[in-house]
């Protein structure tokens, strides 16, 4: 009798247990999932857009030796060109199901955009770099080219704001998450996010195995580390600059056509994309390929964590009776760019080189 | 040859200075408006809504005694760019002699001019889309008016449009400028006022890369529904883009800036369920004046080209009634004009309007916008409710 009793009692108490357990474990898995939803999942994709951008402006620095300013428009026009193609395949019903259609035309894009920075190419750059211009003059003469294609876009495509996506825009809707989870908070993943990361993964891994393990891409290494000596072991320097430029072509087709489909397309906003792509680059060290992708990963996350309202995280986590009544907010969004440039000044002062040891600004 | 080119233009010349002459009552009115810069889409609209008002002026023949003639004089005011706009409407009046101006278009622009041009020459000025509430408290030494409401008014109406329908909780979200910040204190004042609570009040920057940022904080804070003082093309569609793919939010409050075709469009179902509302009326003036605008060969449904119709028709009303162009004798007209009571006006009546005066008969200028001139003279306001609907923008009633 008395061992049933007890037997009873632990049943309750582990009951009891289980149950206050439950519900803070409900408790800190809503806080992750919210966190998860708000922070980490976009800072992800913004940063991953951003990673694959500042890999175009490290790899001119380095074997072009220039700040290139006309990244930003270079990537609207490759966004431009993909979004006409895929208008025309929309129009075939041509399509990728689930996938948006652009994902198909983006070779059509990144084959354009090569062309035209080859001819841009031979037309401007290649006599600055025959006469052995200042790095200072090529970031210039680059800024006129910025000027000239910020026209080009806007004559081929307009200025509006174009959403260009098609096929499942998520992967798991936040209500489809709550539903199977039971939780009070979803976690959204958008089709276009997973393919962002996806393939922001495979263009770095095609890069870095290009690179390092293909004769074209040791020659290209090689001519950055030391031109003369590179001259001098019979590297043919125009081969170098062209195949440079198809890399470049092809990242920022596809940095373009990936934050175009995540957000949407307009020439304005891709101009002004070129801050933040620029000072990813600096802080993980211009030159350095991993470098550019760990820049862009610590600028996305430093403007949306430094900024973020902890309330509902905090609301979740802490017992009832810490609940904040504030929004436990460090700084205001409108702060979020200083945070950005605030980190880029403090790793210029201490790291001149950047995090990976680029060449010095 | 050259003797015969000398005298001809020498003709010309003494020619042009008589028709001068002969014209001495010609009125000028000055158009600033614009017509570069960020509202260049719609300011050619509402030159010609103001133009419409003084060649139906000019067709009756009526006009301060029948020898006088309207004409219109065009300035850029570029919207953004105090200095030029202040360059402009010096121009105007110093040298091409306008009696009185209708515009400014932008709310900034609009005070710059009022300050350093129109108050030192004592210059009417009736702008027909300059909503910040701060030109309420201006000092405009009663030479300014506009035909269009402030955002205070606005906030008003949004709160009721909020509290009818017993949210009591909003998220606030606004675009960093001088239109985004007006409307959301004037709204939050309002809203607060009547009991609500708004939990954020987060302004956004336009044009930007990445707008998570701003849509974590807004859903950290909460809210039954977010309210979007952004522009449709801008920030404030990434801002409502980023909400329903997060499941941040999923109703919205879209004021005059944000309501457009394009974005119900582009969003869809995803907006089902948002309400709004922008300036409109369901006064017969507002249709009389798209019949008469398409008349003439543009879009009178065009923003705020029948506000313009209406300033340019109060202007010239005015100096009808005072008999005089010059503004320190018909500035205290226009608000006589533009309420009750008296005869109804409505577009197209103009010269209707001119022989009333003649007669006598107190006038009540309705207008294409049912005009009603309030406080320190800006229009009332009448605001369009509106709900979306899969990417249909159904009006739901006139406030």
């Amino acid at each position: 009798m008395a061992e049933h009793e007890t037997e009873a009692g632990l049943h309750d108490d582990w009951r009891l247990g289980r149950f206050l357990r439950k519900g803070v474990l409900m408790d800190f898995l809503n806080g992750l999932i919210a966190f998860l939803n708000f922070v980490f999942v976009p800072g992800l994709a913004y940063g991953a857009q951003l990673a694959l951008g500042a890999l175009g402006v490290t790899l001119i620095y380095g074997i072009l030796r220039f700040s290139n300013f006309a990244h930003g428009d270079t990537m609207a026009f490759g966004t431009a060109i993909t979004i006409l193609v895929t208008a025309v395949m929309q129009k075939a019903g041509i399509g990728l199901g689930v996938l948006p259609t652009a994902l198909l035309a983006l070779p059509f894009g990144i084959a354009a955009t090569g062309l035209m920075l080859l001819a841009t190419d031979r037309v401007v750059y290649r006599f600055y770099r025959k006469a052995k211009a200042a790095p200072v003059i090529l970031v210039i003469v680059s800024m006129g080219v910025m000027f000239v294609m910020n026209g080009v876009v806007r004559f081929v495509i307009g200025v509006e704001d174009i959403s260009f996506t098609d096929g499942a825009r998520f992967v798991i809707t936040a209500a489809q998450f709550k539903e199977m989870t039971g939780l009070d908070e979803g976690l959204a993943i958008r089709t276009t996010t997973a393919i962002t990361v996806v393939t922001a993964a495979i263009a770095v891994a095609l890069l870095f195995w290009f690179l390092n393990r293909t004769r074209t891409g040791k020659s290209m290494r090689a001519f950055s580390d030391n031109e003369d000596l590179a001259l001098l072991s019979g590297i043919n320097p125009e081969r170098v600059v062209a195949v440079t430029w198809l890399i470049i072509a092809a990242l920022a087709t596809t940095a373009g056509v990936l934050y175009g489909l995540d957000k949407s397309f307009k020439a304005f906003t891709y101009f002004q994309l070129l801050l933040p792509i620029f000072a990813s680059a600096i802080v993980g060290g211009l030159g350095s390929p991993l470098g550019a992708i760990a820049g862009g990963f610590v600028i996305a996350f430093s403007e949306v964590t430094v900024t973020y309202a902890w309330k509902k995280v905090l609301t979740y986590w802490l017992p009832d009776s810490l609940a904040p009544d504030g929004l436990v907010q460090l700084m205001s969004t409108d702060y979020k760019f200083a945070v950005s440039f605030a980190i880029l000044i403090i790793v210029l002062l201490f790291r001149p080189t950047g995090l990976f040891k680029g060449q010095s600004v | 040859m050259k003797k015969l080119l000398l005298a001809s233009a020498a003709t010309a010349l003494v020619a042009g200075a008589a028709f001068a002459e002969s014209h001495a009552s010609e009125v000028k009115i000055g158009i600033i408006l614009g017509f570069t810069g960020p509202l260049e889409s719609i300011t050619p609209n509402m030159a010609a809504g103001a133009e419409l008002a003084m060649a139906e002026v000019n067709a009756a023949g009526t006009f301060l005694g029948g020898a006088t003639t309207v004409t219109p004089v065009r300035g850029d005011s570029t919207c953004i760019d105090a200095a030029a706009a202040t360059a402009a409407a010096e121009r105007l009046i110093t040298s091409d002699g306008v009696a009185a101006i209708m515009g400014a278009d932008c709310s900034g622009v609009t005070g710059a001019i009022l300050q350093n041009v129109a108050r030192p020459n004592g210059i009417v000025m009736i702008s027909p889309s300059a909503t910040s509430p701060g030109l309420s408290t201006a000092e405009d030494d009663g030479l300014f008016f506009r035909t269009a409401p402030s955002d205070a008014r606005q906030g008003v109406v949004m709160t009721e449009n909020i509290m009818d329908r017993g949210i009591m909780s909003v998220a606030l979200t606004y675009t960093n400028n001088d239109y985004g910040k007006g409307l959301a204190d004037a709204f939050e004042a309002a809203y607060t006022a009547a009991g609500g609570t708004v939990t954020i009040s987060a302004a956004h920057e336009d044009g930007k890369a990445d707008y998570s940022a701003e849509v974590a904080a807004l859903a950290s804070a909460g809210g039954d529904v977010l309210v979007v003082a952004g522009y449709t093309d801008q920030g404030g569609k990434g801002i409502i883009q980023a909400s329903l793919d997060s499941g941040a939010f999923d109703r919205f409050v879209l004021p005059d800036g944000m309501v457009g075709q394009q974005i119900a469009d582009d969003l869809g179902a995803g907006l089902n369920g948002s309400f709004g509302q922008y300036p409109g009326t369901d006064s017969a003036g507002a249709e009389l004046f798209q019949g008469l605008a398409s008349g003439a060969g543009f879009d009178g449904t065009s923003a705020f080209a029948p506000e313009s119709y209406d300033a340019a028709a109060l202007i010239m009303l005015a100096m009808h009634a005072a008999g005089s162009s010059a503004s320190a004798d018909f500035a205290g007209k226009v608000m006589d004009l533009a309420n009750a009571p008296g005869e109804e006006i409505f577009p197209g009546e103009l010269a209707k309007a001119i022989e009333l005066i003649n007669q006598g008969v107190d006038i009540d200028y309705v207008g294409a916008t049912a005009v009603e001139l309030i406080g320190p003279g800006e229009s009332a306001g009448n605001y369009r409710e509106v709900e979306f609907m899969d990417g249909v923008i159904n009006t739901v009633r006139f406030r």
